[in-house]
């Protein structure tokens, strides 16, 4: 651990001259993006192409009577309307649980509703047409019967008797419940000098990527292949899934994946509808395309959150925190989604609860129940929002009932930036983190005390501001444990093919892929820096598993911690190589030889001994010059998988400085701060963006977002006007530090940091509403936070 | 439906002329009957600012107008203005400062800068917020795109940041 961007380990094979690592370099390819000539697949035609568009159900829970087509299939460019039951012949239906996840239950879902619906905005029907105008349409003439069934929407009456079950086969609405009991809770609150108690609600919002999702479906019936274009975040599995679920073997399915307009963990997932896009194409024999348009956005990417969950402190009045107590509660919608599940957050918020902190007393239960919404599942931060929410506003309020400031009860009880390692009550084991380094920085960067002062002239004025911390931990880098382990066929390690071109250029293949984070470009920094080669000369080729290694993708923070340790290793292996070759050619010893801007050199002395791209060509057209019996291998793949630590955990705290208005409720952010510590830093500039973008999904998610379903299951906000997410004049200007603990299970030391933002956003804007509001004695404990829910926790209305 | 109607337009400066639907909205006129792709859908309900473009001069949301509203005008995309050079040193900037990630806002957010700087050479950040509001973000968290604006505002005025 050491503070500040400039790390002090000795890299060997990054530690060179000329290194990219460390260092703001623009990212590669930018120009395309910003001349408008990217290629995302809603950019996308094809030969013979069609478009489907779902007739979605408009109630969240009912049975489908009759579904008459007859005047859809009769308008203008209708190729085909294909029912649930029809599409059955060629897709089979899934069921999204996972083992390690004991008991965790969901009901077959199909790509298309058979009988019966379960949330607005389940599809009914596909209408394929010749544009998607035409479909649209043919849509309007479908003709659906109904009977309508009770919903069950309400998440805290979900498990009672009285309540529906929605699939009578499960026995009961509830998915998934976790108890976990650490330590001594009841005797540490026993003898606590105070226990705080709250119940916090979090509201359910999604992840609103500005490109909608998108998949274009191209079966050549003559190939027996099957071609899928697709904003996913996870081609290889993609592939597997799809595969799996239309009867072909993986190597008969080919994943594409271009430019995509945001992921954030919305397009990590494989969706119902896209499952049919892919049958239909099938089925229809030719390629299909399906765009979601915004209002089915809302209604179908995943949801996330939706928590209601009592928490409990305890401390004493010298600011010990004596331990944890949560009971959570959420509602997923009616399916658990595949293949990832919906246990995944609550789970995590158990495990996450009270992680930066000492104490060992931990009591958690978390209940994962059914309801007739849209499903939630994975979105950025899994979790981490909530536990931060949950475990940073009771330490706020623990502080505040025992009258200590919230960075001194937090220096008392922040785990020891010399303890690691260590385990948290939850089982987490952390390798090396730095909260009281990350405070400290965090304190220099935002003059804590000069804004104490500042806050306390203003209140005397009538103006109410408030400063909020939240300490954090987050889970980047995951191994198998998060889903290999409970049978899901989604790869936790990653690969990376390095080559030597001819002219002395490098390709280079990852099975990482990239959604704008930067995947490229840290590749490319990487490979560069370890061969010695500009990066101008390395190209990233990605997302396209005919063309990558097996790999898991960009999600969960993974991309710089397991596909760049890939890039390192694969380099290294190439490198090796051409010194190899450089030494058969030179009639020299490969140690004495290093690889210095694009030319073989002398280590000793650094002299040019040949350049690149003439070893190159000796190697690809003139190999009978070599050695007798040599053979040069300009090409290299290596894989990488953390082993030892089932997730990299990460840290950092995150400040906000607000003012709230008495009056009307409103809240303007005046400043944000986040320091993050993700270990080695590849490209500050790209680290620091992922977190200014983060912070400001968590602001919205904070302030803004929310999916509001009426009792009857029905989206009424499900548009972009009243659906309000973040926008550039609300947003404050975001300040960033960094502390540097390189986690030891790879070379590079690289942790992610895509959580980070999110993660800590909602609640030190909790904290900081609530040390406004202090003089009131008003607190809130609910998200987003409206100005009604501040009028009312003031009494005004 | 009704039937196609003739429109003729300048479309980056080349002459149009095309048999249009009257419900066809600009967006996918651009995108689908003319290629151009950088002109981006991310609502079409005239929210987001993805589809903004240049219709005589000012801009507009490209999904809140109709293909047939622009007969006779001047449509400037994206394409046009990088093709131009008009807004070659924003998008220098908007590289520095990576003030884009999955990039798919990026051209109506660089055709919105690019007319608050025609407007007002000297904004500050809170007017270069105010102005970029119809334009949503979800990756950057607009800092950076903020950023780079008032660079290139200070760098046409020959001020050093
Ligand atoms: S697509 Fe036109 S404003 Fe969103
Ligand atoms: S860069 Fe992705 S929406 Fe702006």
């Amino acid at each position: 651990m050491n503070d500040g961007v400039e790390q002090t380990r000795g890299l060997s094979v990054l530690d060179r001259p000329n290194s990219y690592i460390g260092k703001t370099v623009p990212r590669p390819n930018l120009d395309r993006l910003m001349q408008g000539r990217g290629l995302y697949v809603s950019d996308m035609t094809l030969p013979r192409m069609v478009h489907v568009v779902f007739l979605r159900s408009p109630h969240a829970h009912a049975k489908i009577l009759n579904i008459d087509s007859v005047a859809a299939k009769a308008m203008p460019g209708v190729i085909a309307v294909v029912t649930g039951r029809e599409l059955a012949d060629v897709i089979t239906p899934w069921i999204g649980v996972l083992t390690h996840l004991k008991g965790l239950k969901s009901a077959p879902q199909h790509a298309i509703a058979i009988d019966r619906v379960c949330w607005q905005g389940e599809a009914v029907a596909a209408i394929v047409a010749t544009s998607r105008a035409l479909a649209e349409d043919a849509a309007e003439q479908m003709s659906v019967d109904y009977e309508e069934l009770t919903p069950v929407t309400n998440m805290r009456t979900a498990l009672d008797a009285e309540t529906p079950v929605i699939h009578p086969d499960l026995g009961d609405n509830l998915a998934f419940e976790r108890n976990l009991d650490a330590g001594a809770i009841d005797k540490a609150f026993a003898d606590s000098d105070e226990v705080v108690e709250a119940e916090f609600v979090f509201g359910r919002h999604t992840g609103v990527t500005l490109e909608p999702r998108a998949v274009l479906a191209d079966w050549n019936a003559g190939e027996a292949r099957l071609t899928i274009y697709q904003g996913t975040q996870a081609p290889h599995m993609v592939q597997n899934i799809s595969a799996k679920h239309l009867g072909l073997e993986e190597a008969q399915v080919r994943v594409v994946c271009k430019d995509v307009g945001g992921s954030f963990g919305i397009k990590v997932h494989i969706y119902a509808d896209e499952m049919a896009t892919y049958a239909l194409s099938k089925l229809l024999r030719r390629p299909v395309k399906f765009v979601a348009d915004r209002v089915e956005s809302f209604s179908t990417d995943i949801h996330a959150r939706d928590h209601v969950c009592k928490g409990r402190i305890g401390v004493n009045k010298d600011g010990t925190i004596t331990g944890f107590e949560i009971d959570d509660l959420t509602g997923i919608g009616p399916y658990s989604m595949y293949p990832r599940t919906s246990a995944i957050e609550a789970n995590q918020v158990v495990n996450l609860v009270g992680g930066p902190y000492t104490t060992p007393n931990y009591r958690a239960r978390t209940r994962v129940v059914f309801q007739n919404k849209n499903v939630t599942c994975q979105y950025r931060g899994v979790g981490h929002p909530i536990a931060c929410s949950i475990t940073e506003v009771l330490v706020d309020l623990a502080a505040r009932a025992i009258g200590m400031d919230p960075i001194e009860i937090r220096r008392r009880n922040l785990v020891a930036d010399d303890a690691y390692p260590c385990a948290s009550p939850s089982g987490m084991k952390f390798e090396a983190l730095s909260h009281h380094a990350s405070i400290d920085r965090l304190l220099s960067i935002m003059d804590y005390d000069a804004l104490r002062a500042e806050q306390a002239e203003l209140r005397k004025q009538g103006i109410y501001r408030g400063i909020g911390i939240a300490s954090f931990v987050e889970v980047t880098n995951p191994a198998a444990a998060f889903y290999g382990v409970g049978g899901a066929r989604i790869s936790s390690q990653d690969g990376v093919t390095v080559r030597l071109d001819a002219t002395g250029s490098v390709v280079c293949q990852t099975s990482i892929t990239e959604q704008g984070q930067g995947s490229e470009s840290l590749t490319a920094q990487i490979v560069g820096s370890v061969l010695g080669v500009s990066m101008s000369r390395v190209r990233v080729i990605l997302g396209d598993t005919d063309n990558t290694p097996y790999g898991g993708g960009t999600w969960a923070s993974r991309g710089a911690g397991i596909g760049g340790e890939a890039a390192l290793q694969s380099a290294k292996a190439l490198r090796k190589n051409i010194l190899d070759v450089a030494a058969a050619i030179l009639q020299a010893k490969p140690g004495d030889l290093d690889i210095v801007e694009n030319s073989v050199v002398d280590l000793v002395g650094g002299q040019q001994r040949i350049e690149m791209h003439e070893l190159a060509r000796i190697v690809y057209f003139r190999p009978d010059t070599l050695p007798p019996g040599f053979q040069a291998e300009l090409m290299a793949t290596r894989h990488f998988v953390p082993r030892e630590y089932p997730f990299a955990f990460t840290n950092g705290v995150q400040a906000s400085w607000l003012e709230v208005d008495p009056n009307t409720g409103f809240i303007t952010l005046l400043k944000h701060w986040v320091v993050e510590d993700c270990g080695t830093i590849i490209n500050p500039q790209l680290v620091d963006e992922q977190i200014r973008g983060g912070v400001v999904q968590g602001l919205g998610a904070a302030l803004y977002e929310h999916c509001i379903y009426d009792e009857r299951g029905q989206l009424t906000n499900a548009n972009m006007a009243d659906y309000l997410v973040p926008m550039s004049g609300e947003m404050p200007d975001i300040s960033i530090g960094h502390v540097v603990s390189p986690t030891m299970e790879s070379e590079l030391g690289a942790k992610g940091a895509g959580e980070a933002g999110t993660a800590g956003a909602a609640a030190c804007v909790a904290n900081a509403v609530n040390d406004a509001l202090a003089p009131f004695g008003a607190t809130v404990t609910e998200i987003p936070l409206t100005p009604r829910l501040i009028l009312t926790a003031l009494g005004t209305i | 439906m009704t039937a196609p109607v003739a429109v003729s337009l300048t479309v980056n400066g080349e002459r149009i002329d095309a048999q249009v639907l009257p419900r066809l909205n600009l967006a996918d006129f651009l995108r689908e009957h003319l290629g151009l792709t950088g002109t981006h859908v991310g609502c079409e309900h005239g929210v987001c600012g993805a589809c903004t473009v240049r219709v005589d001069g000012d801009i507009v949301r490209a999904c809140l107008l109709l293909a047939v509203q622009t007969h006779n005008a001047s449509v400037e995309t994206i394409e046009g203005l990088s093709d131009s050079g008009e807004v070659a040193d924003l998008q220098a900037a908007f590289c520095n400062r990576n003030a884009l990630q999955c990039g798919y806002c990026t051209p109506g957010m660089l055709m919105a800068a690019q007319d608050l700087l025609r407007q007002n050479a000297a904004p500050d950040r809170a007017q270069i917020r105010e102005h970029l509001s119809g334009n949503y973000c979800r990756c950057t968290g607009y800092h950076a795109i903020i950023d780079a604006v008032e660079a290139t505002a200070l760098a046409r005025r020959g001020e050093q940041p």
